[in-house]
């Protein structure tokens, strides 16, 4: 079979099982947008390649699979490089392919070119400049490979004019892929897991602390089972938000800076330590020196790297935690109540003391909380949440409670502003019966608005709701509590007037400036079927997220929320 | 902190000594010394990569270095029974009056001369770090005009299973 470098990428892009693609064309991507042109695979044109990006991403978490992006050389390609660094962050497995100039100019600064392999070398789990076509195929198969397995990553691959333009006999390839320097982990080290249901058995406070791994390997039932079985409170970092029902009577919430003090109180005094697919983060632990300084620490990661890197484990477990979880259920008896019966009945007290609480609406004024648990409410737990990087996260984090893995996409690591409205666009695209709603504040929406036109063109019904409080509120809290209350250059007074900017894109915008008028809104949005809807919530100005850990506190060390 | 000797089996690709050096910056390691080259398996190259710190250092390290797709094994071979070898290149102020003597110097360490300039002498020498830092620290009394050395290599000795 005769074929383009480009016809060849699509059909590898088929093979792989790619059905949505978001990208931006320009003059290097034209063979492959020509090829795009006859294809039936799904393209969804960004309004900026960053945004294209984040959709992809959000298409990942929200359903597991590899998200696919593309963007052209130069220019297009930088635009992706900080959708690419929040996907690296929080492990998420994306193929963002880029345009380059043809090889013969590469190394000649040719119009739009950038080293974009160099670029994105410390923020990628891997990545490929192709610079013949017969290598397309290949290529694309490892790169899908290494993004998705392990530990997942996003994984580059540079598509020069040329190799996209030359045309070659092409036979598919359907070996397995076999890397020299990359091997997928698989089974159990059965001597670690005996040492560590010993602890298990052993301890009289044990506790879960559950991060994104568990979403990422698919093992939420596990958890579940096996917190049931050993009778074994859970907390979850933000990335492992959902990964542990919040409704379940074990559930600690997130534990770190803006986590319930029960859960910190929990993880102080802990004498065993359960991490799951986590990476010991310092917005968790905080002074780590006194961070589960009672406990001794069961790790289990698929990432042997992470063991050790921040803290020192007892038990060390390198595995897939579905598969790790799955045999140590299997061994493990289950517990009786009495065994950690004082343990449980201190973390009740302790949820009855210090339950997450915020001050009452005063004058009708709207508490963004209350905005959170109304669109709780009105979605069942049921709707996919996306958000921004800020206050809004952290309340959104705190206040909706989520009962089910990939229902929660968030920028943990990276703390993207601008990511959570293009991941809702992609998530509603994966899952277009799910309600989507993006939480997002004043400042970050501004970051990635330009998307709303994607939302409109394709008539997506993501919500987003804007805790508008016109400060860039995270900051401010921050300079409120630590610098005296000099709020230097976080007034967001000046911004678009958001009802009006929704309707020139063409969807729907809804201003909410009374208390009484927040639950009204949110069911209006959510009868919306064919465009999306942006709700403006004027929110209490200087309302804070609490409780907090003051940075390089200990956990126990916790303000406000009383 | 000690001073530990990796021996790290990579493709021989492009763009994978970039690689292993942006880990080692990003992650706050420092190399002491690094020499690569191809091996008898042309796809294959081998670095001798000398890196200071504590066992929790190297241990990241190693485990860092494994995540790298084009890294295919590494060995610290610190306290394997090895041979290791560095060549350095000295340019040394050599006239007339103190030839001799450098002569004899060269003899000593085994090392060899490689140019005669007017007023200066290359010296060529290779053997582990010691003998390196012996033979500097003796030509360093005539005056130095240039120093370069390879990084160290190594390779244990006999069969490995």
């Amino acid at each position: 079979m005769r074929l383009k470098g480009a016809e060849i990428l699509l059909n590898c892009l088929k093979e792989e099982g790619v059905d949505t693609i978001f990208g931006y064309p320009g003059g290097a991507l034209l063979p492959v947008y020509d090829a795009l042109y006859h294809s039936d695979i799904r393209h969804i044109l960004a309004r900026h390649e960053q945004g294209a990006g984040h959709a992809a991403d959000g298409y990942a978490r929200a359903t597991g699979k590899v998200g696919v992006c593309l963007a052209t050389s130069g220019p297009g390609a930088t635009n992706l490089v900080t959708a690419i660094a929040t996907a690296y962050m929080d492990s998420i497995p994306l193929v963002c392919f880029t345009g380059q100039v043809g090889t013969q100019l590469i190394g000649k600064d040719a119009f739009q070119e950038a080293d974009i392999t160099g670029i994105t070398l410390p923020i990628t789990k891997h990545n490929y400049l192709i610079e013949r076509t017969e290598d397309v195929a290949q290529v694309v198969k490892e790169a899908f490979y290494i993004a998705r397995t392990n530990r997942p990553g996003p994984v580059v691959v540079d598509l020069p004019r040329d190799v996209m333009d030359n045309v070659i006999d092409f036979v598919p390839n359907h070996e397995e892929v076999s890397i020299r320097g990359y091997r997928v982990m698989k089974g159990v080290s059965t001597g670690q897991v005996i040492n560590a249901i010993d602890l298990i058995k052993k301890a009289k406070c044990p506790l879960i602390y559950a991060g994104g791994g568990v979403v990422t390997s698919g093992a939420a039932s596990e958890l579940l089972e096996f917190a049931e079985k050993g009778k074994i409170p859970v907390t979850t970092t933000l990335m492992g938000i959902g990964a542990f029902p919040s409704t379940n009577p074990l559930s600690l919430g997130m534990l770190g800076m803006h986590g319930t003090k029960y859960a910190n109180y929990a993880v102080s005094e802990c004498d065993l330590l359960i991490a799951l697919g986590v990476r010991f983060d310092d917005r968790v632990t905080s002074k780590i020196d006194e961070f589960a300084r009672n406990a001794k620490i069961i790790h289990i990661d698929i990432d042997a790297a992470e063991i050790g890197k921040n803290v020192d484990i007892n038990v060390p477990i390198v595995g897939q935690l579905k598969e790790v979880l799955q045999v140590i259920n299997s061994k493990l008896e289950v517990v009786e109540e009495k065994h950690n019966q004082e343990w449980l009945e201190t973390i009740e007290r302790w949820k009855d003391e210090y339950p997450l609480r915020y001050s009452p609406s005063v004058e009708g004024r709207i508490m963004p909380q209350h905005v959170v648990e109304k669109i709780y409410d009105l979605t069942n737990g049921d709707a996919i949440i996306a958000t921004e990087v800020g206050q809004n996260q952290m309340w959104a984090a705190q206040y909706y409670k989520f009962k089910n893995p990939r229902t929660f996409l968030t920028s943990g690591g990276l703390g993207t502003m601008g990511y959570g409205f293009p991941a809702a666009i992609g998530a509603k695209i994966a899952c277009p019966d799910k309600t989507v709603i993006d939480i997002a504040g004043d400042g970050s929406i501004q970051m990635n608005i330009q998307e709303l036109a994607v939302a409109v063109e394709y008539k997506l019904p993501v919500i987003i709701c804007i805790l508008n409080n016109h400060y860039l509120g995270m900051v401010r809290q921050w300079q409120g509590l630590f610098y005296e209350g000099r709020y230097s250059h976080t007034d967001m007074s000046h911004q678009p007037d958001f009802v009006k900017l929704a309707e020139a894109y063409g969807a729907i915008g809804i201003r909410v400036k009374e208390y009484s008028e927040v639950e009204p809104a949110i069911k209006r949005a959510l009868a919306v079927t064919d465009k999306p809807v942006i709700i403006d919530f004027w929110i209490e100005r200087e309302a804070d997220v609490f409780p907090m850990v003051p940075s390089g506190a200990s956990l126990t060390n916790m303000l406000g929320g009383n | 902190m000690k001073k530990h000797i990796l021996a790290v089996t990579t493709e021989n690709k492009p763009g994978v000594l970039t690689r292993v050096t942006t880990l080692f910056r990003r992650r706050g390691y420092n190399i002491e010394s690094l020499a690569v080259g191809a091996t008898e398996n042309p796809n294959i190259s081998r670095m001798t990569i000398e890196v200071y710190g504590d066992d929790q250092v190297i241990e990241q390290v190693t485990k860092q270095l494994y995540k790298l797709v084009d890294v295919i094994k590494i060995v610290d071979i610190t306290e394997e029974r090895s041979v290791d070898r560095e060549l350095v290149l000295i340019k040394v102020k050599a006239d007339a009056n103190v030839r001799a003597e450098i002569v004899q110097i060269v003899e000593i360490f085994r090392a060899r001369i490689v140019d005669i300039g007017r007023n200066t002498l290359i010296i060529e020498a290779t053997g582990d770090s010691g003998k390196i830092a012996a033979i500097e620290d003796s030509l360093k009394t005539f005056g130095i005009v240039e120093l370069v050395r390879t990084g160290r290599i190594a390779m244990v000795r006999g069969l490995t299973k």
